[in-house]
């Protein structure tokens, strides 16, 4: 399935946040979004994945959801969103509860999701026991575990230390390479967009426009920490967004 | 570069050193200590004892009039009086019954208006103010009304309790759903959970320390509307029954009374700590 956002343009009260974006989110395909602090892309995935609703403009989907999917636009939250008084089984559960399937296939999706992101011998401890690392790796667990047809990623390795931040990079371009999943990725750090990104959205201070696409054509299993054509990408990025971030930090919140 | 950076520090360093002496060593002076007081178990009992002792001593040797303040052996016996008559048992029945009664009754209550004003615009708007405007009145000045409304038996007295616990009950409940990570529900409609689903399994537990919170705040004005309502035309309770002990001059059962009180008071917020430690058990 992909998504097709057009015109798309949004303002609270006065403030204007985005204005006339055109993203195409092609199946298979991870679609990174950078920007300043405060250009809007948080609210973007929202407005993309029908937490708000636009101003102005479309978000389609075009084609089916894969076979057994039961939430087609699936988030992965910054701040994990787990709930504290439910195991990590509890918490990948509470998504699948509502849904006419039988207990047996609960529990064998919940076991497939564990595995899948290597979290089987933790599935009943409580979220205060782990790391943050951990804490994501269960909500993309849970986000899995409803078979997504796009993950909508905000910000998604953002509260994490830069250690753990490596090495669940490391998970999902491993995941990648297994399932070929859709995303769209929201970040501020273009290290994480050029190691995820097939393409790089950057949007200029507030309002959010799209000031450039950025294709990155190398495979992401060969596009390793320290390769030089990387680098060169994320330079050119930079210096994209240097004016626009130096502007966007002297904007006031409330202007 | 490093080099020079580094004799830099030790130039700076030893600068600061001179003012002593010029290439002493020194241990770093610990500065980080304090301010972290700690539970010592013994220091509580102790002190009690110690109380105690020191109020036998006074009152055996005159230093304190029996009839101001009788011995603690005599309040002990007082004591051992009431339970030995059945007494105890008596006004403990008339004054848990109506405790149980009026303050369920009222939290139950409370707990579902605080849930509609959380939830719903409508009673949001019709009962928050009125809530702010009624739950400032000490409910005491209330028993007289509610005399005249429900009689001078059990009804008034329930009734009284009840009031008492039913504002603290509304105010806490919905300040905790007020309170819930708007995150978490954003999570849960992001998969599609329904209305009930949030509510059910993420408003409700989130807001369930502060419900359990002001439940102890409730139990407490619940306990303190008990005794007052029991001192106006109660014939058992142990309010009743300190009203009378302070009627007779019978100081000795009046501390026993209280002592009492003091005892249940103990036992309700033991009890609600009980179900804090096992309703939030999932809490850092």
């Amino acid at each position: 399935m992909d998504l097709e956002i057009r015109n798309l343009s949004h303002h609270y009260d006065k403030l204007e946040v985005l204005r006339d974006i055109n993203i195409t989110i092609p199946s298979g395909q991870v679609v990174c979004v950078v920007g300043p602090s405060g250009c809007g892309k948080s609210t973007l995935i929202r407005l993309i994945g029908g937490l708000e609703q636009p101003a102005a403009g479309e978000i389609n989907q075009i084609g089916e959801p894969p076979q057994g999917s039961l939430n087609p636009l699936t988030y992965i939250f910054q701040d994990f969103a787990l709930l504290p008084w439910r195991t990590v089984e509890g918490n990948i559960s509470l998504v699948l509860e509502g849904h006419p399937i039988s207990r047996e296939e609960v529990a064998s999706r919940i076991a497939n999701v564990l595995e899948r992101t290597r979290l089987s011998d933790f599935a009943n401890v409580y979220p205060k026991q782990l790391s943050g690392g951990m804490k994501q790796r269960v909500a993309i667990a849970r986000a899995l575990a409803v078979n997504p047809a796009v993950l909508l990623m905000d910000e998604p390795l953002s509260a994490l230390d830069s250690q753990t931040r490596e090495l669940l990079m490391d998970d999902l371009v491993s995941l990648w390479e297994r399932e070929q999943f859709t995303a769209c990725y929201i970040t501020h750090n273009l290290n994480e967009a050029v190691r995820l990104g097939h393409r790089v959205v950057v949007l200029s201070r507030r309002p959010g426009e799209i000031r450039e696409t950025v294709d990155i054509d190398i495979p992401l299993s060969e596009r390793k920490v320290d390769s030089p054509e990387l680098a060169r990408t994320q330079t050119k990025l930079w210096e994209m967004m240097r004016e626009e971030a130096l502007t966007a930090d002297r904007q006031l919140a409330d202007a | 570069m490093t080099d020079s950076v580094s004799t830099a520090a030790q130039a700076s360093l030893s600068a600061g050193g001179a003012s002593s002496e010029a290439g002493g060593k020194r241990s770093v002076p610990f500065r980080g200590g304090g301010f972290a007081p700690k539970p010592v178990w013994y220091v509580a009992p102790l002190m009690f004892v110690a109380l105690v002792l020191l109020w036998e001593f006074g009152s055996s040797n005159g230093y304190i009039s029996p009839l101001v303040l009788p011995a603690p052996s005599e309040v002990l016996g007082a004591f051992g009086d009431l339970v030995r008559s059945g007494m105890l048992a008596k006004h403990l029945q008339a004054s848990l019954t109506r405790l149980v009664i009026g303050f369920v009754c009222g939290a139950t209550l409370g707990v579902l208006v605080g849930v509609a004003i959380g939830l719903y615009s409508i009673p949001r708007s019709a009962f928050k103010p009125l809530v702010a405007a009624i739950f400032p009145i000490p409910k005491i000045a209330l028993l007289p009304l509610f005399i005249i409304w429900f009689g001078i038996g059990e009804g008034s007295k329930v009734a009284t309790i009840l009031f008492g616990s039913f504002f603290p009950m509304v105010i806490a409940t919905y300040g905790g759903i007020d309170a819930v990570d708007r995150n978490l529900i954003r999570m849960g409609q992001s998969f599609n959970l329904s209305r009930m689903a949030i509510v059910r399994n993420i408003i409700l537990p989130s807001a369930l320390p502060a419900i359990l919170n002001g439940m102890r705040i409730a139990a407490s004005i619940s306990i303190i509307l008990l005794v007052a309502a029991e001192m106006i035309g109660a014939q058992y309770g142990i309010g009743a029954y300190v009203l009378l002990a302070g009627n007779l001059m019978a100081t000795d059962q009046l501390i026993a009374g209280v002592a009492t009180l003091s005892i249940l008071g103990l036992i309700v917020s033991w009890l609600i700590s009980l179900a804090e430690r096992y309703f939030l058990r999932w809490r850092a």
